[in-house]
């Protein structure tokens, strides 16, 4: 009894604000816009018993999906979304790599300070973090106005409002993702491997590429997965950093909605979102499965 | 093996210097006397004094803190109950749903969460405004709640727990006096995670809110979407400084604890 109440308090609830909503979402997708409040139909006329429910099944297409085939507005969003995700996630690799590696070499009483120097920007509001580097990037930003006092440029380079910013903001904002599983891959890394292969005849370098990479794999592999997945639906970074020029899925999704109110296709958009990043999170829940058997 | 070298020292100076360059940037200009926020122009708290009269600002942080607190706590109840089910229950039927929905929202995109859940209070006929963003917050901060939990108690001896049952404890004596204790650190880091994740959002909320309700990131957000203010400078400011001071304060209180702990452990061995 008391057993059944447990499972059923948490269970019911994200059965009704979870699964339910997204089967709306699904259903939604599938029936057209109309000038009506709810913005589309059909909807399901219960009082209608048998006849209105068949009706209403009868009236759900796939209208929507062929549109964002026909329109290329869409199919370009979605490849720039992943493009800007790979790119974005090789870059926070190279980033955040060295510095996972220097705090795993750092002296031991240091390393509570470094881990606390990476969280804290994690507990900072991810809109100000996004924020702070609109000041920096634009053309009167601090950059610019330091280059120009260098002398290296004479004019101000253009950076705001532009693919670059998006990069800068997402390798910004995800890095202690990034580093945080490579540190605790490297930090549990036996250091004699390292003079072993040394011993045997290895550079410094080719001991690093033949012994600390592998081992950090697994790290690697878990830091990359968690800066690409919630990349390809980044609604914020787009929005602030990246301008017009700036195609993303997450803001195509939110303009259709708010702007377009076109709830239909801004559904349709949603459901292809997900079936889009099916692949990458079946493929990191089964990395997690091995890491957690090869620990266990 | 652990000493400081070159390569190391200049990688962990620029990154270190990258993650808070930024920030260090925006609270300098905060103090800035100029409505250009990029050209200093002398020392001023002018921009703080403009922005407590502002009630706007002040209204929707309220509106924030309210929903933070409300929904962090039922997040945290649901969230602990799920990580329960998760570890303890066992078999049932629909326990793949269950857990397929307690992973679900940490990778869902937030554009879908905030969409589908305001096409459910639309079609239910819920009045948006704080309410509404309230059981939004707290359905996907339940899920980083639970997985917080379950990995403390997966590492749960539960012998502990037999032993209080054995001794005559009920089975919620026992939870309350052996299991709660021993799981509270993850408890309460549960809680800290879900109230900064509904302090922070910005997607979420702008599809549940409704007129009657604004919360500070939307705020914020419809403000520096024309570009940088010195106004959110100086509350990007106060914001940072509250979670840094937060956050230092905590990593003290769980080293404290942690040493404590094991000089209590030493000193049980020595007897």
């Amino acid at each position: 009894m008391r057993r059944a109440v447990l499972i059923l308090v948490p269970y019911l609830w994200l059965l009704a604000l979870f699964l339910v909503p997204f089967i709306i979402v699904l259903k939604i997708s599938l029936s057209d816009i109309a000038l009506a409040i709810p913005p589309y139909t059909p909807t399901l006329d219960l009082s209608e018993g048998w006849a209105g429910i068949k009706a209403f099944f009868g009236a759900l297409d796939f209208e929507n999906f062929w549109f964002l085939t026909t329109d290329d507005l869409y199919w370009k969003a979605y490849l720039s979304s992943v493009q800007i995700a790979i790119i974005a996630t090789l870059l926070t690799l190279l980033v955040g790599y060295p510095i996972a590696y220097g705090m795993a070499n750092a002296p031991d009483h240091w390393r509570p300070t470094l881990m606390l120097l990476v969280i804290l920007p994690f507990w900072t509001s991810f809109l100000i973090r996004v924020y702070s580097w609109m000041g920096i990037l634009s053309n009167e930003g601090y950059l610019n106005q330091f280059l120009l006092w260098t002398g290296l440029i004479s004019e101000p380079l253009t950076i705001l409002n532009t693919p670059i910013a998006v990069y800068i903001g997402i390798v910004y904002t995800y890095l202690p993702f990034m580093i945080l599983p490579i540190y605790a891959a490297l930090e549990r890394m036996d250091g004699s491997l390292l003079e072993a292969a040394e011993d045997l005849g290895c550079s410094r370098l080719s001991a690093f590429w033949l012994v600390t990479i592998p081992l950090s794999r697994n790290g690697i592999i878990a830091g990359c997965f968690l800066v690409f997945i919630p990349t390809i639906g980044e609604f914020v970074i787009p929005s602030l950093l990246g301008g017009s020029q700036t195609l993303m899925i997450g803001k195509v999704l939110w303009e259709e909605f708010f702007n377009n109110r076109d709830w239909p296709v801004a559904s349709a958009v949603a459901v292809i979102l997900l079936l889009i990043l099916i692949i990458p999170i079946i493929l990191f829940q089964r990395n997690e499965q091995k890491n957690r058997e090869a620990d266990g | 093996m652990r000493r400081l070298t070159w390569f190391n020292a200049t990688s962990l100076t620029f990154g270190f210097a990258f993650l808070y360059l930024p920030m260090v940037l925006l609270v300098i200009y905060s103090f800035n006397e100029s409505k250009l926020v990029t050209v200093w122009a002398g020392f001023s708290t002018r921009w703080y004094g403009e922005l407590l009269r502002n009630e706007a600002f002040l209204d929707a942080a309220w509106v924030t803190i309210q929903v933070a607190f409300v929904s962090s706590t039922i997040a945290t109840i649901l969230g602990t109950m799920g990580a329960y089910v998760i570890v303890r229950a066992g078999r049932f039927t629909g326990r793949t749903l269950f857990s397929g929905m307690i992973y679900a929202p940490l990778v869902m995109p937030e554009v879908i969460t905030g969409l589908s859940l305001l096409l459910l209070f639309i079609g239910i006929g819920l009045d948006r405004g704080m309410f509404t963003i309230i059981l939004a917050h707290t359905t996907f901060s339940m899920c980083y709640v639970s997985v917080v939990v379950s990995s403390r108690l997966v590492t749960f001896d539960r012998s502990l727990e037999e032993a209080a049952l054995d001794l005559g404890c009920s089975p919620m004596q026992a939870f309350r006096l052996v299991t709660l204790p021993i799981i509270a650190p993850a408890v309460v880091a549960g809680w800290l995670l879900a109230f900064t994740l509904s302090l922070d959002d910005l997607v979420i909320a702008s599809f549940t809110a409704g007129p009657s309700a604004t919360t500070l990131p939307i705020k914020i957000w419809s403000s520096i979407r024309l570009g940088v203010s010195p106004e959110i400078n100086a509350l990007s400011t106060l914001l940072i400084a509250v979670v840094s001071v937060g956050v230092i304060a905590a990593s003290i209180v769980t080293k404290r604890s942690a040493l404590r702990q094991e000089a209590e452990e030493r000193a049980a061995e020595r007897t």
